[in-house]
């Protein structure tokens, strides 16, 4: 891993982006004049409504869920497709492609039941 | 610190090497704004941007010249860190990513060998999905940070819809791995020169008028793969998270001049990763149609009669193939963008998890189905 460069650029970008945004801030100025509307957030003319009061469907948690279930179920295959030629040449390539077809159908049943249980219907 | 070179002097080119790729990615992000702008007035029978410089070129320019001197603006109701660090951060992941791409065969002077690339990851494929996922963050720091419900709910949506379409895409590149059997990039593009050859069932057959590229092995890999990058990198038809229509402009409701460039760095970023790994995976990379990396070597030798040159030659042909390979897939990314309408939200959802997921999940069965019988029988 060329784990010296990675954190050399990601260093270097972030100076680079707060070079960037005091730059823009000693050109630009800050605001030189505020009003109460001004600095309220974004609305279509009526009375702000911020954050705090926004009901966020429970349907993203659940999607959250789904998601760390079935990535790491997808990650747990890289290894075994990177080497299933290797062990095709060695002569386990029936176990092993037998075995991922056993993992494959535990993974398929998870899928159907979780659009069976519409766990994914959003209304 | 190896594999960033052995000598001091190696390191040094090494790390500048890094910031220039970086900084290649920034300058290129006006261009594709610009052919955006003009490829749009193209298709919708307008003119878009043409009286800045020529063709409008220049037009960024001054864009940029007017960002820098918007007036700094925070909202009373925004978290000010979580505002001011998301630009930065949005910055980071696509970068670090970008440089994991090999763009050209390495440039040998001398005893030095330098790659055309950032640095070279040795399981470069998780490296990239990994840090690219990272824009999850960026987008709910901004949309967290804004303090208003239009950024909320547009993070929200965008990260739900961002972790649905991993699970195609990384279902989607398992049949790329099964096929190359490594996760290094370079290895990749090293496997895919030469004329289009199946070798199974004790034969081997080759096409010679077709260069051995990975969408011959993988097309319904490479649809859904390019298919979900459009999700991940929050483009039209999936630009749920910014619909304009619904949320105002989504995560970056309350961001304005230079901070909201930077969100549109990191967005065009994106879409040069996913060009970049479609390039790689399935159209040779870096690799000339036709030609080996050998056979250029040698014109190179032919024409400029000194190991030197004929090794710059090599370099340059290949970053210059790279480059419009990489190029064609980010006009398809702009002309799908001003094409297709956008998608409902539950019926995106649906398109990721019951469409294009058991999709890529035939796709990986068939595929290692193929590969065991092609290898395990003898005809």
């Amino acid at each position: 891993m060329p784990l010296g460069g990675v954190i050399f650029i990601t260093a270097f970008i972030a100076v680079f982006g707060v070079i960037l945004i005091f730059l823009a801030r000693a050109i630009g100025g800050m605001a030189k004049r505020s009003s109460k509307a001004k600095m309220e957030i974004y609305e279509c003319g009526i009375e702000e409504i911020e954050k705090k009061d926004t009901k966020i469907s429970v349907k993203f948690y659940l999607t959250a869920i789904l998601f760390i279930l079935f990535d790491i179920e997808i990650i747990f295959m890289y290894p075994w497709a990177v080497n299933f030629r290797n062990f095709i040449s060695g002569g386990a390539g029936a176990y092993v492609f037998v075995s991922m077809l056993v993992f494959l159908a535990i993974f398929i049943f998870g899928l159907w039941w979780e659009i069976k249980s519409k766990a994914l219907e959003w209304d | 610190m190896s594999s960033m070179g052995t000598t001091g002097f190696e390191i040094t080119v090494n790390l500048i090497k890094t910031v220039l790729v970086f900084l290649m990615m920034v300058q290129a992000v006006p261009i594709l704004v610009w052919l955006e702008r003009r490829g749009s007035a193209f298709i919708q029978n307008r003119f878009g941007p043409n009286r800045v410089g020529p063709l409008g070129l220049v037009q960024l320019l001054a864009d940029a010249v007017k960002f820098l001197n918007k007036e700094d603006f925070v909202p009373d109701k925004a978290n000010r860190f979580l505002f001011y660090a998301a630009p930065v951060f949005a910055l980071i992941p696509a970068a670090i990513a970008y440089m994991a791409i090999p763009m050209s065969v390495p440039l040998i002077i001398g005893d030095s060998k330098f790659l055309i690339q950032g640095y070279e990851v040795n399981v470069g494929i998780v490296f990239i999905l990994g840090i690219s996922s990272l824009a999850a963050y960026t987008i709910l720091m901004a949309g967290w940070g804004s303090g208003s419900k239009f950024s909320l709910m547009g993070a929200m949506r965008a990260s739900a819809q961002i972790i649905s379409y991993e699970l195609a895409l990384g279902l989607s590149i398992v049949g790329v791995i099964l096929m190359y059997g490594t996760f290094n990039l370079t290895e990749m593009i090293q496997q895919q020169q030469g004329p289009l050859h199946f070798t199974g069932f004790g034969y081997e057959s080759y096409i010679p008028w077709l260069p051995n590229w990975g969408i011959f092995f993988q097309p319904v890999g490479a649809i859904i793969f390019f298919a979900a990058a459009f999700a991940e990198s929050n483009r039209l038809p999936f630009d749920l998270a910014e619909g304009e229509a619904e949320l105002v402009a989504g995560f970056h409701t309350e961001y304005g001049g230079f901070k909201m460039l930077m969100f549109f760095i990191g967005e065009y970023g994106h879409m040069m990763i996913a060009s970049g790994l479609m390039t790689t995976f399935f159209f040779g990379g870096y690799l000339i149609p036709g030609l080996t990396p050998n056979d250029v070597y040698q014109m190179g030798l032919n024409w400029f009669g000194s190991e030197t040159g004929a090794n710059i030659f090599n370099s340059v042909a290949h970053f210059l193939s790279y480059n419009v390979k990489f190029a064609i897939f980010l006009w398809i990314f702009i002309h799908v963008r001003w094409t297709l309408p956008r998608f409902r939200y539950d019926q995106l959802m649906d398109l990721g998890w019951k469409t294009m997921l058991p999709w890529a999940l035939a796709n990986t069965i068939i595929t290692a189905a193929i590969i065991f019988a092609a290898n395990y029988f003898v005809l």
